[in-house]
């Protein structure tokens, strides 16, 4: 049976991101300038029109910064697989991405802020790839 | 540092009045009234509330829909409108646009819809979403509910940070419940306890079934016009004394701080615009989404100080009968919470400055308390749209 759940459509500012995963080696865009991390993809530089945005590789570890355990979905894709972990993840590099975390139990107890985590490629079809994130020792 | 002269927007201070509020004739379950009609239902009955006629309307505000709808459905050709659309907070947004509007002479007699079939969704439009918007590309992939899944997600961060529990949570959704009790409206009026709250189905940790507002039908509407005219009005002024509107993200991933929102900012212009203290407010009404809405918004408008709200809440402190008078007429937990619920705190702050519970009784009559808060000459109305997105904060007050 075919993926089931809401997919995204990228677009040509987004491409490099999508295009990154599917190649199991995710690229953030940062700040010529500054190099601060950005995260969703932009054609410019948040706050600073001026600045030019570069796409580099990231090291796909980091913590879980929040979570939520999801219980109901509307989506009936999602409400299958419920409960899940959904977490912002902040990376090494200080950007925070929201993804879903797999191989731990979906409760409070398993899951705490401040948890180790890694980046995983979640091939969810032959064009799409997931950012997932999984337990990693610290 | 600034002075009052200096403050933004002082010269708008105390320039205008509510003269009219009012919901649609039945909220709650309403299975025979689309979202425009609820609408239009609540724009009469403001109008009737302040002596008013539509003929005299000449500024227009929504949101949900375009005032263009609204104004059609009406009848109505008004030479000013906005449909500042940030989610639940845009109708108090609105009151502080309405009130720019009316002091700078754009128009003398605002009035501000909204209706929503948000339980029957009878022409109910659909919320925007597309897989190729940033929404649709970085968070709908990952089965984030919406918008209780992004709340949640800050609570946990606020609970991490702090300390905050679940039971201090719970405290904020049973005194809304006793609240409710004491208005006929409201559509959950049985008292409920702290374990009923942890015990009610789990929606998204850290939100259960309790801590999660309300999804029902309902329309409501304010009448806005100058503090002249308000005199030949027949309703008892409510004066806009401050106003201000915060906002600092879109999606919950760009947060700057999940434990701070917008309301900080929102918060500090009103209470500057108005040139009052926390100390000298009588009544609030906090948009209360969820649970967490409240806590973070308290800390935010500066009643606590951060990573405080959990204890300020507790004891019940913000029921009936407690010394911080919150969310009086059940709010979007308990009374209703039709998808977006900023005109009814508005709605609600007015009442109470107008002293329309008298009859009910007072809330600190321990032995039989009624829903009117004794004396309430300054009450503060606050709401939240989308995510913890944008805020719009108002300081009313009476003669």
């Amino acid at each position: 049976m075919g993926y089931d759940r809401p997919l995204p459509q990228r677009d040509p500012v987004t491409q490099p991101y999508w295009d990154s995963l599917k190649a199991h080696a995710m690229q953030l865009q940062r700040s010529k300038s500054t190099g601060a991390w950005v995260y969703y993809p932009r054609l410019l530089m948040p706050g600073d029109p001026e600045d030019e945005l570069e796409w580099a590789p990231v090291s796909g570890t980091g913590t879980v910064y929040a979570l939520a355990i999801p219980h109901v979905h509307p989506h009936p894709g999602f409400r299958a697989l419920a409960p899940y972990v959904v977490a912002l993840v902040e990376l090494e590099e200080g950007a925070r991405i929201l993804s879903t975390l797999i191989g731990v139990e979906p409760t409070p107890d398993a899951v705490k802020i401040g948890m180790p985590v890694e980046l995983v490629y979640d091939d969810v079809t032959d064009d799409i790839t997931l950012p997932r994130f999984q337990p990693r020792s610290a | 540092m600034e002075t009052a002269s200096s403050t933004p927007g002082k010269h708008l201070s105390d320039k205008v009045a509510i003269v009219g509020v009012a919901e649609s004739d039945r909220i709650g379950i309403v299975p025979d009234r689309s979202s425009i009609a609820l609408h239009a239902e609540a724009a009469r009955n403001a109008l009737r509330d302040a002596g008013l006629a539509l003929a005299d309307v000449d500024g227009l505000w929504t949101a949900g829909v375009r005032p263009t709808e609204v104004g059609e459905y009406l009848g109505i050709v008004p030479r000013h409108l906005d449909g500042t659309d940030v989610g639940g907070s845009s109708f108090v947004i609105h009151v502080a646009h309405a009130a720019t509007a009316i002091a700078n002479g754009l128009c003398d007699v605002a009035l501000i819809t909204h209706g929503q079939s948000g339980r029957s969704k009878i022409g109910l439009p659909p919320r925007p979403a597309h897989p190729q918007y940033m929404s649709g590309q970085f968070e709908d992939p990952f089965g984030l509910p919406q918008p209780a899944g992004s709340y949640a997600l800050a609570c946990s961060r606020h609970m991490h940070e702090y300390g905050t529990t679940k039971e201090q949570l719970a405290e904020i959704a049973v005194a809304t419940r006793k609240w409710a009790a004491l208005n006929p409206r409201a559509m959950m009026r049985d008292p409920i306890s702290v374990e009923d709250v942890l015990n009610s189905r789990m929606i998204c940790w850290p939100f259960n079934l309790l801590d999660c507002c309300l999804v029902t039908d309902a329309g409501g509407a304010v009448v806005l016009t100058s503090r002249e005219r308000a005199r030949d009005c027949r309703t008892v002024p409510v004066r806009v004394l401050g106003f201000g509107e915060g906002f600092d993200h879109h999606l919950i991933s760009q947060m700057p701080s999940l434990t701070a929102g917008p309301a900080q900012y929102s918060g500090r212009r009103a209470f500057e615009m108005a040139g009052v203290t926390h100390a000298d407010l009588d009544v609030v009404q906090i948009y209360d989404s969820f649970t967490y809405t409240v806590l973070l918004t308290l800390e935010d408008l500066g009643f606590c100080a951060r990573g405080e709200g959990g204890a300020f809440v507790s004891n019940q402190r913000t029921a009936p009968g407690g010394d911080f008078p919150l969310n009086t007429s059940g709010g979007g937990l308990s009374y209703t919470h039709p998808g977006m619920f900023g005109i009814f705190t508005v709605i609600e702050g007015v009442r109470q400055l107008r002293h329309d519970y008298v009859k009910s009784g007072f809330s600190d009559d321990v032995a039989n308390p009624g829903r009117q808060v004794r004396d309430a000459k300054l009450g503060l109305v606050h709401g939240t749209g989308l995510v913890l997105s944008a805020t719009g904060t108002l300081i009313l007050g009476r003669d």
